[in-house]
């Protein structure tokens, strides 16, 4: 194979459709920009989720030393003591809406908290002392959230009962929405770019129908007569899936870093390793599709 | 070189067959004119040998092969050992005679040592000596057609396909591309040549193969046109 020689052909074909490129490039950035922006989106909900979320239900946190200062509605008597510890979870055992109970001790919730919001400034300046012990329920049925709330909402070194799912469903479910959307989008737009290679190839093998033909006639491979159709579309597809990376890193850093990450600072966002780590699944795909796209086209307008 | 056994080809959507129960055989080192009207099956025979299209019942032989169940992955390694030559020179406009023949060999990857020494040679041998940076454009009907042969004999095939290669040369052009021709059998190269003019079937007295609606009517060694217009 003679690596000059289809290097050649290939820019020739690129130059001489350059507005249909030029589609095909812009298309493929706008739909691997967004699949990567699902992506990313899937793991901001899993970052925000946490250890428990997945798990348990229903939160009971317990008060410690310091909420009978912040808190002393609740915690007026101080610390939960170890007997009353006991007997809320002997308690919460015997309801049948419990299907299982986990204790929180506050070095676990120290660590916890550590890994959910590792990139955030908060997570430094908290020490283990300050975190709160906690009983995780999982309920045989999620919507009887009330039955512990009433049982041991008032309850003598509880400082709070919270239904997790209720604080986070809606935030979740926006996003998860916003996901679908964009992978709605995405599929519309990943297939406007296939048609659009499809009918870049079928007016490049048109243009080009002299030469694939004495190529046949003299005994070239079609390997050999495909390929510069094929690395074609690889390039704008490639050349595509770089805008997309762009894009991608620009979000990042103008959408996340200047203006989400200052308005909402409870939230832990994405960091960078989790851009970096979607970007060879855009590559990969902007590479793969049009060549298949390519490949496909050309065993119907070529006759090879 | 080439054996036919009751060829039969019908085209897709055709109720005629092109080519109705063919046998023949070709030997290697040949120079075989085939004649027929328009229409009668000449085109179909060549396509058969070159396997663009199969044949509907009835084997092809060509080489040695069976080109039924020769797979499609194979063809081009089968195809390198042709060469064809068309009425209309198919050259590419935007190569310089010498890029054009070039080009047969690039696409089959040969080298750019092994280019560089053959082309010239070929050209040399076609008569056109020289002219290697000029662009077909400039170039008479003849001297394409001869760039056209250099670039179908450059790989040293052992049989030439000519599709009515004089069919738009003057006679006098004509008469020496059929020496080219006639020089190019004698190194050893089997040619078949379907055309429509009598002159030169005439005074080359070769073997003619004679096809009417599909049929082999003639196979006569020195043969003569014979067709009535």
């Amino acid at each position: 194979m003679r690596g000059q020689f289809v290097l050649s052909e290939i820019f020739t074909g690129l130059r001489r459709n350059l507005t249909m490129t030029f589609a095909v490039i812009v298309s493929v950035g706008i739909s691997l920009a967004l699949l990567g922006s699902s992506l990313l989106a899937n793991q901001q909900v899993s970052a925000m989720k946490g250890y428990w979320y997945d798990k348990v239900q229903v939160a009971i946190y317990l008060c410690n030393k310091n909420d009978a200062e912040n808190d002393p509605q609740h915690c007026d008597r101080g610390a939960v003591t170890g007997q009353q510890k006991r007997e809320i979870e002997a308690d919460l055992k015997k309801l049948d809406v419990v299907e299982k109970v986990y204790y929180e001790p506050k070095d676990e919730a120290f660590k916890h908290y550590q890994e959910q919001f590792k990139d955030s400034p908060l997570a430094s300046s908290l020490t283990p002392d300050q975190m709160q012990e906690s009983f995780r329920v999982k309920l045989e049925d999620p919507t009887k959230y009330d039955v512990i709330a009433s049982a041991f909402g008032g309850r003598a070194g509880v400082q709070e009962v919270q239904d997790q799912r209720a604080l986070l469903e809606p935030l979740f479910g926006l996003l998860d929405g916003m996901n679908k959307a964009a992978l709605f989008v995405m599929a519309l737009m990943l297939v406007v770019a296939m048609l659009l290679i499809v009918n870049t190839v079928r007016v490049s093998a048109f243009s080009r129908r002299r030469e694939t033909g004495i190529m046949r006639l003299v005994g070239a491979s079609s390997f050999y007569i495909q390929m510069p159709f094929i690395l074609e579309a690889a390039i704008a597809g490639l050349i595509g899936a770089a805008l997309a990376c762009g894009m991608l890193l620009l979000g990042k850093y103008a959408l996340i870093d200047q203006f989400l990450a200052e308005q909402i600072q409870v939230v832990n966002f994405v960091g960078y390793d989790a851009v970096l780590q979607q970007l060879p699944w855009v590559v990969g795909v902007g590479l793969l599709m049009p060549s298949l796209a390519a490949f496909l086209t050309l065993r119907k307008y070529l006759n090879v | 070189m080439i054996r036919f056994d009751s060829v039969s080809k019908t085209y897709p959507r055709q109720a005629r067959p092109a080519l109705r129960d063919v046998s023949l055989e070709i030997e290697r080192g040949e120079f075989v004119f085939l004649v027929g009207s328009s229409g009668s099956g000449k085109s179909t025979f060549l396509r058969l040998v070159l396997r663009e299209e199969r044949a509907s019942h009835g084997q092809v032989h060509v080489l040695g092969k069976d080109l039924g169940r020769l797979s499609n992955w194979k063809v081009p390694q089968m195809r390198r050992q042709l060469g064809t030559v068309f009425q209309d020179f198919r050259l590419l406009p935007n190569k310089t005679v010498g890029e054009n023949v070039a080009f047969a060999l690039e696409v089959i990857g040969r080298s750019r040592g092994q280019i560089r020494k053959t082309v010239p040679e070929v050209l040399e041998l076609v008569g056109l000596g020289g002219k290697e940076d000029r662009m077909p454009g400039e170039l008479s009907g003849g001297e394409q057609q001869r760039v056209a042969i250099a670039r179908a004999f450059v790989n040293r095939p052992m049989l030439l396909i000519a599709d009515e290669p004089t069919g738009n040369l003057d006679p006098q052009t004509s008469v020496g591309i059929m020496k080219l021709l006639d020089r190019i059998n004698r190194t050893g190269t089997t040619v078949i040549m379907a055309t429509h003019d009598q002159q030169i079937v005439d005074q080359m007295r070769k073997r003619v193969i004679e096809l009417e609606q599909g049929r082999l009517v003639r196979d006569q060694s020195r043969g003569v046109y014979g067709y009535q217009h």
